[in-house]
């Protein structure tokens, strides 16, 4: 032997000429370079049944974060959208000219600092609005129909409405300034509980892989039983084994949440795509009403990607640390 | 190099399997462990390899009390121990070349530096074309002289061989021990378990004899 490996002479007890024919005809070269077999072996029923399994519990957990995505960038918009608006509601007043008072209630709203638009629903746009309820050819001279004029505000700074409720209720008797605020704080909290709900969901899709991987870890472990019994005769530390264990699942862990991550993106192409061949149609404007084009965005592949690599750092951690105590056990 | 020192091994409640050892093994000395079936040899060598820890008595390896040693301690000491199983124990997903290397990649070193090494112990076990075979296809030989590589690959200064010839006829048998001699005249103290008199025979050395418990040692 070379340097490093000096105990044995040069001439092996094999090579004498003996009735026993066990030595080599020639040597074989050294292997060439290539990746280090795993100590745990890598194929298995269980280590693709736990692939499966952890495939499907990304899958649904990535759904979940992609549903939360979608529901939340929805009620954003919806949000932004109805907060930079402000009604003026103008309710027939015996003795007073409507028309008057839309047109004082929007001279007063145009003054106020931060109003970007004003504008005046004619007495015809109030018609349209109520067309859908109470049908066309109607007279709104019958009917004592509040007038409306919309105020578009800006975005930053908010302008400050309390002057213009004020000056409304001094100048305009039976206006009111509706701020949409019990509608927005209805929607945020719906949008809160849709975040709430997927994050419980996904908390709970945790916990199961979490759950399996410490089942398949222990039967992975006595599987291998005599791989660490022999880890052990050779001197390796607990902390040598469960890094090998701990590769070994955050492996299974990765190509599971590839699989699943992969299936849940490809839902939401899909629906994207589907969305795109629906465009125009009644069905679609009211999914596109709700959802917006159902794309969830970078932020939506960003939290898959992140949901993939969570659920492979998970199960590998939890492999460690199911390795960490069965090892203790074997004490 | 080992010590013991009035050791006593029980199994939970049980009774006492091996009582009062008292002896020393020293350093590139060769000796064989003998006694008749169920006599504790195997406990014994578990206990000169710190896998099991006495019930009594001081267990004194390579200077340390193993027990006030720690786990990790431990696995640090049997790396200095070489152990060959009657059974092999070797890992049937690794060829013959990754199981001989196992003891070199738990001490954290690439396959680049010890592939040379490994390879040239195969060819001198006489595996150096079984280099690439997996366990399942290796025969009884073979396996055999695969766990002496693996147990010696680390350059042990201390070799446990629990029935090594068990498994083989008595040409191969006398081969393998040539081996053990060749390894302990290079420096490695060697002790083998057997109850092959007929082997042991062979070899005017000391011998360690287990009976009822307690250990006869014949210089």
């Amino acid at each position: 032997m070379k340097d490093g490996c000096t105990i044995m002479n040069d001439a092996s007890p094999f090579d004498v000429d003996e009735s026993v024919p066990i030595a080599a005809p020639a040597p074989a070269p050294p292997p060439a370079r290539r990746r280090e077999a795993s100590i745990v072996p890598v194929d298995s029923i269980a280590g693709r049944a736990l692939v499966s399994v952890i495939a499907i519990m990304t899958f649904l957990a990535s759904l979940t974060v992609g549903g939360v995505v979608l529901i939340g960038a929805a009620a954003g918009e919806w949000q932004s959208a109805v907060a930079r608006e402000v009604t003026i509601q103008i309710r027939p007043t015996p003795g007073r000219d409507g028309d008057a008072d839309v047109a004082t209630a929007a001279k007063i709203a145009g003054a106020i600092p931060g109003i970007t638009d004003v504008r005046p629903y004619s007495k015809s746009e109030s018609a349209a609005l109520l067309e859908p309820w109470l049908g066309t050819g109607l007279s709104l001279d019958e009917l004592p129909v509040p007038r409306i004029v919309v105020v578009k505000l800006a975005a930053n700074p908010p302008p400050d409405l309390a002057p213009l409720r004020r000056a409304l209720a001094e100048r305009v008797p039976g206006s009111s300034l509706d701020d949409h605020r019990g509608w927005i704080d209805r929607m945020r909290a719906m949008a809160h509980s849709a975040v709430a709900l997927g994050l419980g969901v996904l908390a709970l899709v945790l916990t199961a892989t979490v759950l399996s991987v410490m089942f398949a870890t222990r039967g992975a472990m006595a599987a291998n039983r005599p791989i660490v019994e022999v880890l052990h005769f050779v001197g390796a530390r607990d902390s040598f084994i469960a890094g090998e264990f701990q590769r070994h699942f955050l492996v299974l862990g990765l190509k599971g949440g590839m699989i699943g991550g992969a299936a849940a993106l490809a839902v939401f192409g899909l629906a994207q795509l589907i969305g795109l061949w629906l465009r125009g149609t009644p069905g679609e404007d009211q999914v596109g009403a709700l959802f917006g084009t159902f794309s969830i965005g970078v932020d939506g592949y960003a939290a898959v990607l992140g949901q993939v690599m969570l659920i492979a750092v998970v199960t590998a951690l939890t492999s460690r640390l199911t390795v960490r105590s069965t090892l203790k056990a074997l004490e | 190099m080992v010590r013991f020192e009035n050791v006593g091994l029980r199994y939970g409640l049980g009774p006492e399997i091996l009582r009062d050892l008292t002896f020393r093994i020293q350093p590139n000395s060769l000796q064989f462990l003998t006694g008749p079936s169920g006599a504790g040899k195997s406990s014994l060598l578990r206990l000169l390899f710190a896998s099991l820890k006495p019930s009594r008595g001081l267990i004194n390896l390579f200077g340390h009390d193993i027990a006030s040693l720690s786990k990790d301690a431990l696995s640090t000491l049997r790396r200095r121990i070489g152990i060959v199983f009657q059974d092999f124990r070797l890992l049937d997903h690794m060829t013959t070349f990754e199981n001989v290397a196992l003891p070199l990649r738990v001490l954290g070193r690439s396959e680049e530096s010890y592939r040379a090494e490994v390879a040239e112990l195969l060819h001198w076990v006489g595996l150096g074309h079984r280099m690439h075979a997996r366990p399942p296809v290796l025969s009884g030989g073979e396996k055999q002289r695969a766990a002496i590589a693996r147990a010696v690959i680390s350059r042990p200064q201390l070799l446990l061989a629990d029935e090594p010839t068990g498994n083989v006829d008595p040409a191969l048998a006398k081969r393998l021990l040539r081996l053990f001699i060749e390894l302990n005249k290079s420096g490695t103290s060697v002790v083998i378990a057997t109850h092959d008199i007929a082997l042991m025979d062979q070899f005017d050395t000391r011998r360690l004899v287990l009976h009822e418990g307690r250990l006869h040692d014949y210089e």
